[in-house]
């Protein structure tokens, strides 16, 4: 078992344009480094600085990790993390 | 181009105007691949600002679900200029992350008219189509 990623259209280039990948880790940080290892490029557009890129949504299950732990948020196996562009402009 | 019913396009302004002086911002939902706005959903704005909007995270994800379930994609996301023209600011390009979606702007700077037109915006490029009304 391992942790369930949902990828959206824009980050598919990534991941050869599966929409879903799987990875593991013990936290959403180390998750995102352990994806990077196979789909190399999609941890920048998920992290800017050591913290989660502000218009970018990560979801744990249900729940937007910014209301848990941010990166730091733990994550285990059989978990969905679900990711989502934040829709906004000007 | 995009092609959308009347009702549907009737929505989005009464939308607009409703919140007026904030932005307004939404979703019109329709059946994968068919490039056919079907459902209305209009979506909080976050931000609440005159010249921002933002999609509170929580129900961007519930709409998401929704759609992936009923094997719908957002046909159309829409927002509104509450004092500038019916046109995509560089913020709306920058953050424009539906490759396949028509971006629908509508300026509610007019009291008695509503601009209404529709874009596709990918890889950082605008490029403006013409809108049919379907009754």
């Amino acid at each position: 078992m391992a942790i369930e990623v949902r990828i959206p259209t824009i980050l598919r280039t990534y991941t050869d344009g599966a929409k879903q990948v799987e990875g593991t880790g013990s936290t959403l940080g180390e998750l995102f480094t352990d994806l990077e290892q196979r789909h190399g490029g999609l941890q920048d557009r998920l992290v800017d600085g050591g913290a989660l890129r502000r218009f970018v949504n990560v979801y744990l299950n249900d729940e937007d990790v910014r209301f848990l732990d941010g990166l730091a948020t733990p994550v285990k196996d059989g978990d969905k993390v679900t990711v989502l562009p934040a829709v906004a402009g000007g | 181009m995009l092609t959308i019913t009347r009702e549907l396009h009737d929505q989005i302004v009464a939308h607009a105007r409703q919140d007026h002086p904030d932005e307004a911002c939404g979703v019109l939902a329709g059946p994968a691949g068919s490039d056919r706005p079907a459902r209305f959903i209009a979506m909080t704005n976050a931000e609440r600002s005159p010249t921002f909007y933002r999609f509170d995270s929580a129900e961007q994800f519930r709409v998401w679900t929704e759609m992936e379930d009923n094997d719908e994609e957002p046909v159309v996301i829409y927002h509104s200029h509450t004092a500038t023209e019916a046109y995509p600011s560089r913020t709306d390009i920058s953050y424009a992350s539906e490759p396949q979606a028509h971006y629908v702007l509508v300026s509610t700077r007019e009291p008695e008219v509503a601009e209404f037109r529709s874009y596709r915006i990918a890889d950082g490029v605008v490029t403006e189509e013409p809108v049919t009304v379907v009754e």
